[in-house]
C-alpha cells in the first residue's frame, strides 16, 4: 500500500516519509462527542500507532478524557452522550453494530485515575477478567495467568506470598499497578490510562512509567496525563487537546522541542493563552 | 481578616472578638445541653416504658402448682397398644381420678356444692397433667402417683398478692373457704411455684393459666417467613431494576413516585386489598400465613426497594467502571460487584421492614388473624394469629390473670423482635466488605 | 520576549539571562574596540587595563553558566525557552572567547608598536576590524530583539570579513618578504588579523545560534567561508 492510504499528517515536518512498517493501530476520523446539547470534541483525526506510547496532554476540560473514553466505548453507559464518526481499531469499525461492547472492552482495557481495586483478594482481582471471558480452562492455567500478569505488572514479588489478601490493603502505587495487572490480565492489544498516577507519589509515579516503557513491547499505550514532562518522558507520539478539537499531534520530541502551532508552543511552556 | 491599618484599632477589634468568641462558646454549650436533654428525656421514657411493662409481666412467667397424691385405678384405663406391644395412647377419667384425689383431701365437704367449689380450686387443665404424667410412664397405671397439678388462674392470683386477702369476701374473687383450702395445702407443704411452661407450650386459651404464645408465636414466624420470601427477592429486583437498567425517562420517574407514595399508605388499606383480592377474588384461606404473609409483603416492599436502591446508589462508580473496563457485561456488574458490596445496606433496609411488619396488627385484622385460635399452626395454609393480635386480645380480656398475660406478650414480642434484629445484624456483618 | 509566563518569575529568569548576555556582549564590544584603538593611534597606555578587564568578562560568563544551570532545573524548559536557555550558554561562551581575542589582540599590539614605527598597511587592518565591530554590533541588537534576519545578514557578511583576512594574509607575507626586519612586528599583525577574522567566526556562530532559537533549526546552508588563507603561500622568488 502506498502512501496516499497513509493518513497526511504522516509526512513528517522534516521531509522524512514514514516506512510502511509504524503500523496504525487505531484509527479515529471525524470523531465528535456531545454532551447533551454542549459539545466536547470537534472532529478529531488521530492515529494510534501500535507498540507505541501515544500522550494526550491539554488543559483540564479540553476532551482528552471524553477522546480516550470513546476508544473502549465507556462513555456508551453516559447518559445523553452522542458518539460522531468512526474509530477503527486493526481496520474493524469498533461503533458498528456487530462488535460487542464487552469483548471490545477485553481487547481495550483501560486503567483509571484513582487506584480501584475490587474489594476483593489480591488474586481474585486480577483473576477476574479471565474468570468472566472464560479465559483458563482449569484451575492451574489460571494461577498461571495471574501470576504471569502480576509479574508483569512488577508486582510480584512484592505480593506473591499474600496473594489471597485483600487488595485494598497495599499501598496506592501497589494498588494501581494491581489494577495495570488486572487489565492485563485479558490479554488486550490496547490499554488506555486515563492519569494513571495523578494520585501517587513521586516514586511510585517513577515506577509506573518504567513499567509503560515495559509493556509497551507487547501492547498499544494511550495515556492521558496532566503533566507534560510525564508526557515528554513515557511517549513516543504526543496530541495535544484545546477546547476539544486536536490542535497538534506529531513525536513527541518534536512536539516538546519545536511545536508548529504557536498555541501548543504556549501551553507547553506555561504560558497564558 | 488583614490587618489593615497599624496597631491603631487591635485594642478594640480584639475586646469585640474575645465577646464574640465568648458567645460562640455559650451557643455550643446551650445547644449540647439541648441534645443532652432531648436523649436523655427520651432514653428516660423509653426506660420507664420497659421497666413498667418487664415488671408487670413477671408474674406471668411463674405458677403455683398443687402437688396431690393421684390414684391411677387401672381398670378404668384403657391402653391402646401398637403391633410391636408400644402403648400409643391411654385413655381414662382423669378428671376423675383428680377429683376423688380433692376429696380424699378433704374428706369433710360432701354437699355438692360445697365441692364443685372445692374442684375450681386447680384449673381445668389439670387432668391433662395426670394423662401426660401416665402416658410417659405407662407402668404408672395402678399405682398412686404424685402430680402437680396446676392451681386455678384465682388462686394463683392470690398466692402471688395481686388479690388481697385482706379484703372483704364480697370484694375478693376467692371466697374465705377457698382459701382455708388453699391454706391447709400451704401448710402440707404441697403449693409451689414453678415457671409457667404453658405460656410457651400452650396455644390460646379461655382460661388464663392455660393461655399460652405457642399458637402466636408460630403464626408470627409463619407469616414472616412468607412476608420475607416474597417481598425480599421481589424488592430487590425491583430495586436492581429501577436503579441500574430502567431508561431514565418519564414513565421511570412515575414509578419512583408511586413506590415511595405507596411507603406511606395506611397499613389497614392493604388489609383490604388482601380481603378483596387474595381472599376473595383468589380464594385462599383466612387467618392463614399465606395471605397475612402476603399482604405484609406488600407493606414491606416499597421499604425495601427505596433501602436497596439508597444502597445501589451508594457504590461508588469507580468500582463499576472499573469493572466494566475488564469487560464485564451489566449484568455481571451488578451481580458480582454492585450487589455484594450494597448488601449491608438492602439487609439493613430488610431488617427494618420486617421489624415493621412484625408489629403489624390492622391489616391482619380484616384478613381474619385475630381470631381466637386454639391449636398451633402447622403450615402456612391453617389458621394463625400473630403475637401483636395476641396481646390485643388478651389486654380486650376481662380476667385478672390476663394483665400479666400482656405484659409478658409483649415482652416475648420485644424479644423476639430483638433475635430477628440481631440474627439480620450478624448476616449484615459478614456480607460487610470494605473498600 | 513573546507572550508572557503564567509563572512570572519564569519571565524575570529569563529577563535576567538575556541581560547578562547583553552586559556581557557590552564588555566584550567595548575591549574589542579598545584593542584597535589601540593598535591604530599607536597608543600602549590602555592595554594594561585591557588585559585586567578580561577577568571581568570570565566572571560574567561563570555567572551566567550558573544561572543558566539553575533555571533549567528549576523551570524544565520546553521548546523556545528550552532553545533560548541553551543558545544564552553558547552565546555567553562565544563572548567570553572574543574577549580572549581581544585581549590578545591588545597584547600582540604592544610588540607590534615597540618594533615598527610605521605601518603603511593598518588601513587593511582598520578595514577588517571595522567591519566585525559592525557584526558584534549587529549581531548583539539581533540578539536583543530576537530578529533572525538580522542575524543571517551578519552570517553573510562573515564571507568578506573571510575575504579581507586572506588579502592581508598575503600583503603582510609579502612585506615580510621584501623587509626581514619586519618580521617581528609582520608575525604579530598576522597574529592579530586571525584574531580579528576568528572574532567574525563566533559573531557569526552567535547570528546561527539566534536564527535557531527563533526556527528551532540551524540554516541549513552551510557556512560560506573564503578564507584561503590557510593555503596562501607566495613565491619566494
Amino acid at each position: 500500500m502506498g502512501w496516499p492510504f497513509t493518513s497526511a499528517n504522516v509526512l513528517r515536518k522534516d521531509g522524512k516519509m514514514s516506512s510502511q512498517e509504524e503500523n496504525i493501530k487505531i484509527r479515529t476520523s471525524g470523531v465528535t462527542v456531545h454532551y447533551g446539547a454542549a459539545q466536547a470534541l470537534h472532529g478529531i483525526d488521530l492515529d494510534i500507532r501500535a507498540n507505541e506510547v501515544t500522550a494526550l496532554i491539554g488543559p483540564s476540560g479540553c476532551g482528552k478524557s471524553t477522546f480516550l473514553r470513546c476508544i473502549n466505548r465507556m462513555n456508551d453507559v453516559i447518559e445523553d452522550c452522542h458518539f460522531g464518526g468512526k474509530i477503527e481499531i486493526d481496520g474493524e469499525d469498533i461503533y458498528s453494530g456487530e462488535i460487542d461492547v464487552v469483548e471490545l472492552r477485553a481487547r481495550v482495557g483501560m486503567v483509571f485515575q484513582k487506584p480501584n481495586p475490587f474489594p476483593k483478594s489480591i488474586y481474585d482481582n486480577v483473576a477476574y477478567g479471565p474468570r468472566i471471558h472464560g479465559l483458563a480452562s482449569s484451575k492451574d492455567e489460571l494461577d498461571h495467568m495471574v501470576e504471569t500478569s502480576l509479574r508483569r505488572a512488577g508486582l510480584w514479588q512484592e505480593v506473591h506470598d499474600r496473594l489471597h489478601t485483600s487488595g485494598s490493603g497495599l499501598s496506592g502505587g501497589q494498588q494501581q499497578r494491581l489494577c495495570i495487572a488486572r487489565t492485563i490480565a485479558v490479554d488486550p492489544n490496547v490499554v488506555l490510562m486515563d492519569e494513571p498516577c495523578s494520585a501517587l507519589d513521586p516514586i511510585a509515579t517513577a515506577i509506573i512509567e518504567e513499567l509503560i516503557e515495559e509493556l509497551r513491547s507487547q501492547y498499544t499505550i494511550v495515556i492521558v496525563t496532566h503533566s507534560m514532562q510525564q508526557a515528554a518522558r513515557v511517549s513516543q507520539r504526543t496530541a495535544y487537546f484545546h477546547l476539544g478539537h486536536l490542535v497538534e499531534h506529531g513525536d513527541t520530541d518534536r512536539i516538546f522541542t519545536n511545536p508548529a502551532n504557536k498555541q501548543t508552543e504556549a501551553y507547553i511552556s506555561g504560558k497564558i493563552g | 481578616m488583614t490587618d489593615r491599618g497599624p496597631q491603631k484599632n487591635d485594642p478594640i477589634r480584639a475586646a469585640r472578638q474575645a465577646q464574640r468568641l465568648k458567645k460562640r462558646y455559650r451557643k455550643e454549650r446551650r445547644f449540647r445541653a439541648f441534645g443532652m436533654s432531648a436523649v436523655l428525656l427520651a432514653t428516660g421514657i423509653l426506660a420507664f416504658l420497659m421497666t413498667s411493662i418487664v415488671y408487670t409481666s413477671i408474674p406471668a412467667f411463674t405458677h403455683h402448682n398443687l402437688t396431690l397424691d393421684v390414684t391411677i385405678i387401672a381398670e378404668e384405663v384403657d391402653i391402646l397398644r401398637d403391633d410391636q406391644g408400644l402403648v400409643t395412647n391411654v385413655d381414662a377419667n382423669w378428671l376423675g381420678f383428680v377429683r376423688t384425689a380433692l376429696r380424699d383431701s378433704f374428706p369433710e365437704v360432701t354437699s355438692r356444692r360445697d365441692k364443685r367449689d372445692l374442684y375450681k380450686l386447680l384449673s381445668i387443665g389439670a387432668p391433662d397433667a395426670v394423662r401426660d404424667a401416665v402416658q410417659a410412664d405407662p407402668n404408672l397405671i395402678g399405682q398412686t402417683i404424685q402430680v402437680r397439678l396446676p392451681l386455678s388462674d384465682d388462686i394463683d392470683l392470690v398466692m402471688k398478692g395481686l388479690i388481697d386477702r385482706n379484703l372483704p369476701e364480697t370484694d375478693r374473687l376467692v371466697s374465705d373457704r377457698e382459701l382455708a383450702w388453699l391454706d391447709k395445702f400451704i401448710a402440707e407443704q404441697r403449693v409451689s411455684e414453678n415457671f409457667a411452661i404453658q405460656l410457651f407450650a400452650n396455644g390460646d386459651s379461655r382460661e388464663p393459666e392455660m393461655a399460652g404464645l405457642k399458637g402466636a408465636l408460630m403464626g408470627s414466624l409463619l407469616t414472616m417467613l412468607v412476608t420475607l420470601l416474597i417481598s425480599f427477592p421481589l424488592g430487590v429486583l425491583a430495586a436492581v431494576y429501577l436503579q441500574e437498567m430502567a431508561p431514565k425517562n418519564r414513565l421511570t420517574q412515575i414509578i419512583e413516585v408511586n413506590i415511595n407514595n405507596l411507603a406511606a399508605v395506611p397499613s389497614i388499606v392493604f388489609g383490604l386489598l388482601g380481603l378483596a383480592v387474595f381472599i376473595s377474588f383468589f380464594q385462599l384461606p383466612r387467618s392463614a400465613p399465606l395471605v397475612g404473609g402476603m399482604v405484609l409483603a406488600l407493606m414491606t416492599l416499597p421499604t425495601i426497594i427505596i433501602a436497596t436502591r439508597a444502597s445501589l446508589a451508594s457504590v461508588p462508580p469507580s468500582i463499576r467502571q472499573a469493572a466494566m473496563g475488564v469487560g464485564a457485561s451489566r449484568l455481571q456488574v451488578i451481580m458480582h460487584h454492585v450487589l455484594p458490596l450494597a448488601m449491608p445496606g438492602i439487609l439493613t433496609g430488610t431488617i427494618i421492614g420486617l421489624a415493621q411488619a412484625a408489629g403489624e396488627t390492622a391489616p391482619l385484622l380484616m384478613i381474619g388473624m385475630m381470631a381466637f385460635i386454639v391449636d398451633t399452626p402447622t403450615d402456612v395454609t391453617s389458621k394463625a394469629t400473630v403475637l401483636p393480635a395476641q396481646i390485643y386480645m388478651w389486654a380486650n380480656n376481662p380476667e385478672r390473670a390476663f394483665v400479666a398475660r400482656t405484659s409478658a406478650g409483649i415482652v416475648v414480642l420485644l424479644s423476639f423482635l430483638l433475635l430477628v434484629n440481631g440474627l439480620a445484624i450478624y448476616f449484615r456483618k459478614r456480607f460487610e466488605k470494605r473498600w | 520576549m513573546g507572550s508572557e509566563h503564567i509563572v512570572s518569575s519564569f519571565d524575570n529568569d529569563l529577563a535576567e539571562l538575556n541581560h547578562m548576555v547583553a552586559r556581557l556582549g557590552g564588555l566584550a564590544e567595548q575591549q574589542f574596540a579598545a584593542a584597535v584603538e589601540a593598535l591604530e593611534t599607536r597608543n600602549t597606555s590602555n592595554i594594561d587595563a585591557i588585559v585586567e578587564a578580561d577577568k571581568q568578562l570570565d566572571k560574567l560568563e561563570f555567572e551566567l553558566n550558573e544561572r543558566a544551570i539553575e533555571v533549567i532545573a528549576r523551570r524544565s524548559p520546553m521548546a523556545k525557552d528550552l532553545r533560548r536557555i541553551i543558545v544564552a550558554l553558547r552565546v555567553a561562551g562565544n563572548l567570553e572567547r572574543i574577549g580572549d581575542y581581544a585581549k590578545n589582540i591588545a597584547k600582540r599590539s604592544r610588540v607590534i608598536i615597540e618594533h615598527e614605527k610605521s605601518l603603511g598597511d593598518n588601513v587593511s587592518i582598520a578595514r577588517i576590524a571595522g567591519l566585525t565591530q559592525q557584526m558584534i554590533n549587529q549581531v548583539l541588537d539581533a540578539y536583543a530583539t530576537g530578529d533572525a534576519e538580522l542575524a543571517m545578514d551578519v552570517w553573510d557578511r562573515d564571507m568578506d570579513v573571510d575575504q579581507l583576512h586572506t588579502s592581508i594574509f598575503r600583503e603582510v607575507l609579502e612585506q615580510i618578504g621584501a623587509d626581514s626586519e619586519r618580521v617581528s612586528a609582520g608575525s604579530q599583525l598576522l597574529f592579530v588579523a586571525k584574531n580579528i577574522e576568528r572574532i567574525g567566526d563566533y559573531a557569526t556562530g552567535i547570528a546561527e545560534q539566534i536564527y535557531f532559537v527563533k526556527h528551532g533549526e540551524f540554516p541549513s546552508q552551510t557556512r560560506p567561508k573564503a578564507d584561503d588563507s590557510s593555503s596562501s603561500a607566495i613565491d619566494q622568488s
